[in-house]
């Protein structure tokens, strides 16, 4: 039951990964990561994550990923045009490093071949997680919001007009 | 009182040296000669009044001035210490030098440089009487150095002149060479000794070596005392290096009689002789230093036979009287010695400042060839110009006479020499008196004698020449050196000339200061008597006849022909510049150029600077072609540096964490 | 109920993350590459996660917890950019801001 719901989840966020690089309009893959994002979701709460997985949507797909909506809008943007690629190296480049690169993280990963996940009593709770937040790592939690006034303070500078 | 006399001349100095571009040149010339004066009546003040009415073994005066030196076992003061050797010393520098000052306000009268030459003239003044007074080694031999380098401003004060610059540089660079040896000499007085000071060195020297070192023995008093010597040769104008001291004359005038004839040039004999103990205890650096003061004597006697301008010729003289003070000191006569340089500066100095008037009047003309027939023009000129050439003719009962038969006696008599040598060398120094009668009347004759060869109208290819006798200013201190030419010898009068009654007042009063000449072992001879007074008087008899006789024949010869040409080999110094160019200072010139500077200095050490600079460069210019500007190039860098971070990580292995 | 080996949940991580990079590297489109951008944090983070569930610890958690944060605020800022970029050169093409080249 668990590996169906890895797979149908793992295989969506795979195909909309793909769909993000594939769309030629910015709009239409702000969307497809959307689904990736939703997809995760899914794959943290079969790891126990309950408590990132409430976070990733709120934040990352109902904020973040609105926000790139916006400026998408905003700013009007067409669909990019495919003759235009002067610099089709870039292209030529990019898969071999990328499946470098993969194949990189896979060697690494095999290592925990055959190591199951243990089942049992979750430890991302919301509980536990909020716990740790407030005691051990209450410094950097502290200077996160310190961090988001910054960007916040730093956006509205960069974009005003004049 | 002794930090006021030597002090006096170095403020004006630096007085008139900053304020003197705006004042007039009567201020100038009265703080000039005022400190000089000044200087000259305090060291009246303490060797008369002090220093004189003390029992001979207590002349000493010691005064310490301050700390300067403290290094580990180096430890050097400035202290200034009066004997009778400073003592004469300071009594003659100040003496001639104030008067030369005096005569200096007129002869430099309207030179654009008046400020900077009496400046720099009473700079000399303080760094003599520094060298002079010095306790220690060091200090002398920064007042060794200072009136070096003052030498140098002077010579080199028409510096708008190619060759004056040049000459300056050529003493400087000569002296150097001296100083050299010199400084060679300190470092091992103070390895040897642990100190610098005077009284100390001398009373370990008297303490560890009771006996000179052998003949022929090349020891570390040796040693020493040659390579402070070599110091000498530079200074005083002695083989081989005393090349310097001709081309000296593109200095003005008063610079040539102070400082290279009365004063300057006697530092070489004034520190061996206040190193007499270390001397006379080294047999034979002593009879190097005769030798080479002979040699030298006779040498520059023949090339001043020879010489043309007027200048040149009391230059040559110059050196061939210190020959004789140096061969008066490898004798062991150290007191005869700075006879001779006392009544030198007195009638060499007079010399000079009359050639100095002569030149003046005929709108600086230096070349005997142009003149003649001055004696009218310029009596006053002429006649002390007399009393000088009698003088250092060495007739009697003239200055020089007294002194230097002094010498020649000594040196006939000398117990330090081997055997034939003292005579050999007398002989040397009888042949240079009749040279020196016969140049100096050569001098005297084509100067002031015969026919005027300069041009009294303006004819085509000269201006007009009035020659008038120089104004007082300058004339008085050529009165005053005449009289002491005549007179300043009675006081070293040798006994001889009383029968033994009435010593020679000098003597005793120096003696005290000096060391007792050695005995070499040639003369050990048991049995051997005293030459006596008979010898002494028969001696200075023939000596004065010679001199006598090459005066009236060299009188007649030029008076006929004073144009008489001179032997070509006198005439250019026996080449010995050329063969000084040739043999040191082309290969010198040749090896800096091409190996030093081409090959060191342009290849390696340029080539190393602006190597790293290319280096840089080039680099930075390969670099830079990662700056494309392209963002996703950037993106692909970072990629590509994550690639082998990671596979740093899957071929190397880092460590995983435990479970 | 079977469980499922890490190296699956690693595996998918690390296609999503090379699925980024190419992203990155494709686009000419400036907010283009900062999707593919959040696709590689998002990678991370489920590597994050799988590790501290593997290893039961929460720091993984607190990690992606905190990166997300980050991500919010370069989200931010960087779109700032890009909208400053956009208004000067009515462009978002970024071969075209190639101002900072030597």
């Amino acid at each position: 039951m668990e590996r169906a719901l890895f797979l149908s989840f793992a295989l969506t966020a795979i195909v909309a990964a793909l769909n993000v690089l594939w769309r030629r309009h910015p709009l239409h893959s702000a969307l497809a990561l959307l689904v990736v994002l939703g997809a995760l979701t899914g794959l943290y709460i079969l790891l126990g994550a309950y408590f990132l997985a409430v976070v990733q949507v709120i934040i990352y797909a109902g904020a973040i990923l609105v926000l790139f909506l916006f400026v998408i809008m905003l700013l009007n943007i067409r669909a990019e045009e495919a003759r235009l690629e002067r610099r089709p190296i870039f292209r030529w480049l990019a898969v071999p490093f990328a499946l470098l690169l993969g194949a990189e993280i896979v060697y690494l990963v095999r290592v925990f071949e055959e190591n199951p996940i243990p089942s049992g009593t979750s430890i991302g709770v919301t509980e536990a997680v909020g716990r740790e937040l407030f005691t051990t790592y209450l410094l950097p939690f502290e200077i996160t919001s310190i961090v988001i006034l910054i960007a916040i303070l730093g956006a509205v500078v960069l974009a005003r007009r004049g | 009182m002794l930090k006021a006399l030597v002090l006096s001349p170095l403020i004006a100095a630096g007085i008139i040296g900053v304020f003197g571009r705006r004042w007039s040149e009567r201020l100038i010339a009265a703080i000039g000669c005022g400190s000089v004066g000044l200087s000259m009546l305090l060291a009246f003040r303490i060797v008369f009044g002090d220093l004189w009415s003390r029992p001979p073994e207590e002349r000493v005066i010691w005064e310490p001035f301050f700390s300067w030196i403290e290094s580990g076992p180096l430890r050097v003061a400035w202290g200034f210490h009066l004997d009778a050797l400073s003592g004469v010393y300071i009594l003659f520098v100040t003496f001639v030098g104030f008067w030369i000052h005096v005569f200096a306000v007129g002869y430099m009268r309207g030179d654009p440089g008046y400020a900077r030459f009496f400046a720099y003239m009473n700079l000399f003044m303080f760094m003599m009487l520094v060298l002079v007074l010095a306790d220690n080694f060091l200090v002398m031999f920064v007042g060794w150095e200072g009136v070096g380098l003052c030498s140098y401003l002077l010579i080199g004060h028409y510096f708008d002149r190619a060759y004056a610059a040049s000459a300056a540089k050529k003493a400087f660079l000569v002296n150097r060479i001296g100083d050299f040896g010199f400084a060679l000499g300190i470092i091992l007085i103070f390895a040897t000794f642990g100190t610098l000071r005077f009284s100390e060195v001398m009373g370990a020297i008297a303490m560890q070596f009771p006996e000179p070192e052998g003949w022929g023995e090349i020891g570390v008093l040796t040693t020493i005392a040659l390579l402070l010597f070599v110091g000498a040769t530079g200074k005083s104008a002695q083989i081989p290096l005393y090349v310097w001291l001709p081309d000296a004359m593109a200095g003005p005038t008063p610079v040539s009689a102070l400082i290279h004839a009365a004063t300057m040039v006697t530092a070489g004999v004034y520190m061996i002789a206040r190193c007499s103990e270390l001397y006379a205890r080294s047999l034979t650096a002593l009879f190097v230093i005769a030798v080479i003061g002979a040699a030298t004597a006779l040498l520059a006697a023949t090339i001043g036979l020879a010489q043309w301008n007027i200048k040149k010729v009391l230059a040559y003289s110059t050196i061939s009287q210190l020959g004789y003070m140096f061969l008066a000191c490898g004798a062991g006569a150290f007191s005869a010695a700075i006879f001779h340089v006392v009544t030198h500066a007195f009638f060499k100095a007079l010399l000079f400042l009359g050639a100095g008037s002569v030149i003046v009047a005929l709108h600086h003309e230096e070349d005997m060839r142009r003149m003649g027939g001055l004696k009218r023009a310029l009596p006053i000129t002429y006649r002390t110009m007399l009393c000088g050439w009698l003088a250092i003719a060495g007739l009697p009962p003239f200055a020089g006479f007294f002194s230097k038969d002094e010498i020649l006696w000594r040196t006939w008599t000398s117990p330090a020499l081997p055997e034939p040598w003292g005579r050999v060398l007398w002989m040397l120094g009888w042949a240079t008196a009749i040279l020196t009668a016969a140049y100096m009347t050569r001098l005297m004759v084509l100067t002031f004698e015969g026919e005027e060869r300069f041009a009294r109208h303006a004819g085509e290819m000269a201006h007009a020449v009035v020659p008038r006798e120089s104004p007082p200013v300058m004339t008085i201190p050529l009165l005053v050196l005449a009289v002491l030419s005549v007179v300043g010898g009675w006081i070293g009068i040798s006994e001889a000339y009383t029968g033994g009654r009435i010593p020679n007042a000098f003597e005793q009063f120096v003696r005290p200061a000096l060391a007792r000449a050695p005995m070499h072992p040639d003369h050990l001879v048991a049995g051997a008597s005293e030459p006596g007074h008979d010898l002494e008087l028969g001696l200075a008899a023939a000596t004065a006849l010679a001199v006598l006789l090459a005066l009236v024949w060299a009188r007649r010869v030029y008076q006929r022909d004073p144009l008489r040409p001179a032997p070509r080999l006198l005439e250019n110094k026996y080449y010995v510049d050329e063969i000084y160019d040739a043999l040191f200072v082309r290969p010198i010139v040749r090896g800096s150029t091409v190996l030093l500077w081409k090959v060191f200095d342009v290849a390696i050490i340029d080539g190393a600077v602006n190597g790293v600079a290319s280096a840089v460069a080039a680099c930075a210019a390969v670099l830079r072609r990662v700056q494309t500007g392209l963002v996703r190039g950037y993106v692909v860098m970072i990629l590509i540096g994550a690639l082998i971070v990671l596979g740093y990580f899957v071929f190397v292995g880092g460590q995983l964490p435990a479970r | 109920m079977t469980t499922i080996p890490i190296s699956w949940y690693l595996a998918v991580a690390a296609v999503l993350f090379t699925i980024g990079t190419v992203t990155v590297f494709v686009k000419r489109n400036a907010i283009a590459m900062l999707l593919g951008i959040e696709l590689m944090l998002n990678a991370a983070n489920l590597t994050a996660v799988t590790f501290s569930s593997y290893f039961r610890e929460l720091a993984g958690q607190i990690l992606v917890f905190f990166v997300m944060v980050v991500a919010a605020a370069e989200a931010a800022v960087g779109l700032a950019i890009i909208v400053l970029l956009f208004r000067h050169r009515e462009t978002l093409n970024v071969d075209e801001a190639q101002l900072l080249k030597l």
